[in-house]
């Protein structure tokens, strides 16, 4: 029943995929993008993977979706007519294909109990991290702990992706008296439900960040819930008014003050005598001080995320605010 | 148990059924705003009836709690974007599918 419930929701990633193809309208390429991640959050949900589901959903079929349609609000709507011919790119992709099924063939087989991923340091992270990190959930130890350097670069992956949107794009501020019908101001149902929900939102967002240790969750998804509450503020209100509550500037600090905290957190370890981003000098008892190390982390990471992806929706969205003036 | 389990399968197939509608509705009828109506009654509807059959799964517990939650958010949020996807395409000058038509014949 399982293998059947994967093979039609390949199925429908496969179909998926191929439309985004031959589409040529890229707003409703953008809207299969959505789906084809959801599709992919229910393929890791049926595979376990919960963590990697809930980011899927979170930053796939959500806020990419969200960024893609602001650029699509700077560049129009309609895919440019190909000129070149085609063939070169086909050969590259038969042949980049043809190696890659080669090199399938020497993988071990689907789901064997002794292929290497179930060999290596999977069966001690599971065995050891009880004892050693104490968390219920051991996708957090793994990604906070054992794994705090790569989940480091990842934060600084992110925030160096916003230095880069930034400084091609910048943020626009526009006086009060220019943006007047900025903002959906006269649609009065949105404007009571975004109130209802928007602290819905927020609250949602806290519970994944400080919830993460336990469940499903953590950094990554917090930030970007909290980012979609403050998009959906700033769709509802206009930008202005979501600049009053959350200033590009603000962003800017929090970007790197998340940053800096994740980082703060390995100098403190090692002038506490420990290495880098070790926890366990952190507090008298090593298995709290793992837990003070992750929950500090996961805020930095949340922080980031948050200033991040907001701060690149207003870079897009005080863009396409001025193309609309013609 | 057993009653409880009759009834969540009948509710839950009753919200595939409207689901299913729905789809088909949103892919057979003529004009934008039939769609959206389609669409947005019965996949409400079907959340409801989804969500209320997987309710009587629970024991009542954490899980509970949480799939009413769901189910409070979806009830405000899914007629809400069927609101404002409807009010955005009139605002931005979609006619139904009659008014096009008394269009065509003035012109």
């Amino acid at each position: 029943m399982a293998e059947f419930i994967d093979l039609v929701l390949l199925a429908m990633l496969a179909i998926t995929a191929l439309r985004i193809i031959f589409l040529k309208d890229l707003f409703a390429v953008v809207m299969l993008f959505g789906i084809y991640s959801f599709l992919s959050a229910l393929i890791f949900v049926s595979l376990d993977a919960v963590d990697v589901a809930f980011t899927e959903a979170s930053v796939g079929a959500g806020i990419s979706t969200v960024l893609m349609l602001g650029t699509l609000a700077l560049t129009g709507r309609t895919e440019k007519e190909n000129q070149h011919s085609s063939l070169l790119p086909l050969v590259v992709v038969v042949v980049t294909g043809a190696a890659l099924i080669y090199g399938t063939l020497d993988m071990p087989p689907f789901g064997a109990a002794d292929n290497p991923i179930h060999e290596h340091v999977a069966p001690r992270y599971i065995e050891e991290s009880p004892k050693e990190v104490g968390l219920p959930n051991m996708v957090t130890s793994v990604l906070a702990s054992y794994r705090g350097f790569d989940t480091m670069g990842e934060t600084v992956v992110v925030f160096s992706a916003a230095i880069g949107v930034l400084s091609l794009l910048g943020v626009r501020r526009r006086k009060e008296n220019e943006s007047a019908e900025s903002g959906l101001m006269e649609h009065r149902v949105l404007h009571v439900i975004a109130k209802l929900v928007i602290p819905m939102i927020i609250l949602f967002a806290l519970y994944v960040q400080f919830h993460g240790d336990f469940g499903p969750g953590g950094g990554f998804q917090a930030g970007v819930i909290a980012a979609a509450a403050f998009i959906l503020y700033s769709l509802v209100f206009g930008l202005p008014r979501a600049f009053a509550v959350v200033s590009p500037t603000v962003l800017r600090y929090l970007a790197a003050f998340g940053v800096l905290l994740y980082a703060g957190v390995g100098v403190v370890s090692m002038l506490k005598g420990g290495h880098f981003l070790d926890y366990n000098v952190l507090a008298a008892n090593p298995i709290s001080g793992q837990h003070y190390g992750i929950i500090i982390i996961e805020l930095g990471v949340g922080i980031t995320v948050f200033a991040v992806m907001l701060s690149i929706f207003y870079a897009f969205g005080s863009q396409a605010e001025r193309s609309d003036i013609k | 148990m057993a009653v409880l389990d009759i009834i969540s399968s009948i509710l839950l197939l009753l919200g595939v059924f409207f689901g299913i509608s729905g789809a088909m509705g949103l892919f057979r009828f003529p004009d934008f705003f039939t769609r959206v109506h389609a669409s947005s009654v019965t996949d409400t509807l079907a959340a409801m009836l989804i969500i209320g059959g997987l309710l009587l799964q629970t024991s009542f517990d954490l899980n509970t709690a949480k799939l009413l939650f769901i189910l409070l958010f979806l009830m405000v949020t899914s007629p809400t974007a069927s609101h404002a996807l409807a009010k955005s395409a009139r605002h931005g000058g979609l006619l139904t599918l009659p008014e096009s038509r008394s269009d065509q014949k003035e012109s």
